[in-house]
């Protein structure tokens, strides 16, 4: 095993036949989860942790895999042991989501009623109905509370919205860069990214998979317009500036400058695995994510039924989802009464910091999960 | 707790007289709690449920290190996030001189908290004076930082604090002063080396 990493690790699929109601409405008939653990469950099954990923992640947290040894986990340097999620104390899973594309049932799943892919068909599923999709998944794992629940941007939504689903079921959750609810200008972003897709014409109505198309172009400036989100405009001037990849102008409309070809590549890797109807499919999940909505727009009421501990981490270059909006959600937990801890990690990065190697930010996560295995 | 942790606990001499006058099961928050361990005394001896705010970076990874809520932000922009009478004590302890805004953290203090306790060096202390009278800028146990390096930016005297507290409308509850952290019973601003007090501001 590699020094602090978790090795190789192999994916796991749970069938699930018991129909699950939506949000929307809808009912999902029979579906499967693809998941991925790390560590050990020990005798008394209260040292499990759960990692909810974002928009283009999936259950593959850690490690990697012996086929496919340059596919890393996407949290890798957060958890392994001896990382501040330490495999060595807890029992790690990761889930992916419903309607993702990676394995659990989504949009390029078959129909059971048609018998072809769902397509456009595959209903609209919101960060409640993957709490309790996940929840399903624990009560079939026999684990019946989770010593944490974390994740970042909206992994951290699902970490916040299991403290109010199934607030005797998550002892303390870890919510980094969030937000309680998308602003009209995240909302908008999405929407031109949605744009993108529907106006390819390989979309096809979101069933292209019969046509043996893939709708790369739009999903690709999906990308481009939702990476630049993700960094913040101090990190593009450092990593690129106006640097130039020509000698000089090419007066034309090429990759001229770094910053046109960083995107560009970007864009290009993500719409070789990404599914289109899946990226709609989250980012409308994004935007309902709104647990204030059914409380009168209060968010402390939102929180009232609450019953972990909180640890909430901001960055102050997010301008994506920024330390205002994980303030809203402290003065919330401080309304009610609720532990809670909140950190500003003075960081360059932006959004993405989430997901990078700064030493404060994991000396502070490393220091809470000594908290969190003390209080098992 | 260990014999190590015992002592770091009452390492501070105002921590007793500050929790003598912390009422049980209530909520507290304290501005510029640095380690907080005060919190996590107070928490032991009182079982109150208290929250830290600090803006360093190692201080608040101190305070997660110590099981003690923090809230990572900038006490001299203010209790903004917080509503009024949203605590039942706000503490400052040994913060003041340090900080600024002195005039306005102490009143949002008193907005925030139904009563704050605050505890300060008492610059008026006869050693000070005397080294004041000398010429030179004192040095202390309280105030261990020469001129060029100390982060107190406002040194004040008990009587400058009962003298700012009857302007601005601040009852005093009560006060005690200390010096090797025993009470001084009399000529508490000649021999008293720190302050602590119990405040509040009708409304």
């Amino acid at each position: 095993m590699q020094s602090g990493s978790v090795g190789f690790v192999t994916p796991q699929s749970m069938r699930f036949e018991e129909p699950l109601g939506l949000a929307s409405g809808a009912r999902i008939a029979d579906y499967e989860l693809c998941y991925e653990t790390y560590g050990s469950l020990n005798a008394a099954r209260d040292n499990a942790v759960l990692i909810c990923h974002a928009l283009n992640a999936s259950h593959h947290v850690a490690g990697r895999y012996a086929d496919r040894p340059e596919q890393v986990g996407w949290w890798d340097n957060m958890v392994g042991p001896g990382r501040p999620v330490d495999t060595r104390r807890f029992f790690v899973i990761g889930v992916n989501n419903l309607g993702s594309c990676f394995g659990s049932t989504g949009p390029m799943s078959t129909s059971p009623t048609t018998g072809r892919p769902y397509g456009a068909s595959f209903p609209v599923v919101t960060v409640e109905d993957w709490v309790d999709a996940q929840a399903r998944l624990a009560d079939r794992l026999g684990i019946r509370r989770f010593a944490a629940v974390m994740g970042g941007s909206l992994g951290a939504m699902q970490a916040l919205s299991w403290t109010i689903q199934y607030p005797e079921r998550i002892g303390h959750c870890v919510a980094i860069a969030i937000t309680p609810r998308l602003s009209a200008q995240n909302i908008a972003f999405n929407d031109v990214a949605r744009a993108a897709i529907h106006s390819d014409p390989d979309f096809h109505g979101g069933d292209y998979y019969s046509k043996g198309v893939v709708p790369k172009a739009g999903l690709r400036v999906a990308r481009m317009i939702g990476h630049i989100t993700y960094l913040s405009d101090d990190a593009m001037a450092e990593k690129f500036g106006r640097s130039l990849r020509t000698p000089d102008y090419a007066f034309g409309y090429g990759a001229e400058f770094e910053v046109e070809s960083y995107l560009r590549y970007q864009g290009d890797k993500f719409s070789e695995y990404f599914d289109a109807n899946t990226y709609l499919l989250i980012t409308r999940a994004l935007d309902y994510f709104d647990p204030a909505a059914a409380h009168g727009n209060d968010l402390s009421e939102a929180l009232a039924a609450a019953r972990a501990r909180f640890l909430v981490v901001s960055f102050t270059s997010d301008w994506r989802f920024s330390p205002e909006r994980s303030r809203e959600i402290v003065k919330a937990l401080l309304d009610n009464r609720r532990d809670v801890s909140y950190a500003e990690i003075d960081a360059p990065h932006g959004h993405d910091a989430f997901l990078l190697d700064d030493p404060r930010y994991h000396a502070l996560v490393r220091a809470y999960f000594d908290g969190v295995f003390e209080r098992l | 707790m260990t014999g190590q942790e015992q002592g770091a606990l009452s390492g501070r001499s105002d921590f007793q007289a500050i929790a003598a006058w912390v009422r049980p099961d209530s909520t507290v928050l304290d501005l510029g709690c640095g380690d907080g361990l005060l919190l996590k005394y107070l928490k032991q001896t009182r079982n109150a449920r208290g929250y830290g705010i600090d803006i360093d970076d190692a201080n608040v990874l101190a305070c997660v290190r110590n099981g003690v809520n923090v809230i990572q932000s900038d006490l001299e922009r203010g209790l903004a996030g917080f509503d009024a009478g949203s605590f039942d004590c706000v503490i400052l302890s040994q913060t003041l001189q340090a900080v600024r805004h002195t005039e306005e953290i102490v009143l949002e203090m008193l907005r925030v908290g139904r009563e704050a306790i605050v505890s300060f060096p008492n610059f008026g202390r006869w050693d000070l004076r005397l080294q004041v009278a000398l010429g030179r800028m004192p040095v202390s146990a309280e105030l261990p930082f020469q001129w060029y390096n100390t982060p107190n930016v406002h040194l004040f005297t008990i009587a400058d604090f009962e003298s700012f507290c009857s302007g601005h409308g601040i009852r005093v509850l009560e006060r005690v002063a200390l010096h090797s952290g025993h009470p001084v019973r009399t000529f508490a601003n000649f021999f008293g080396s720190l302050a602590v007090y119990r405040i509040e501001k009708p409304r």
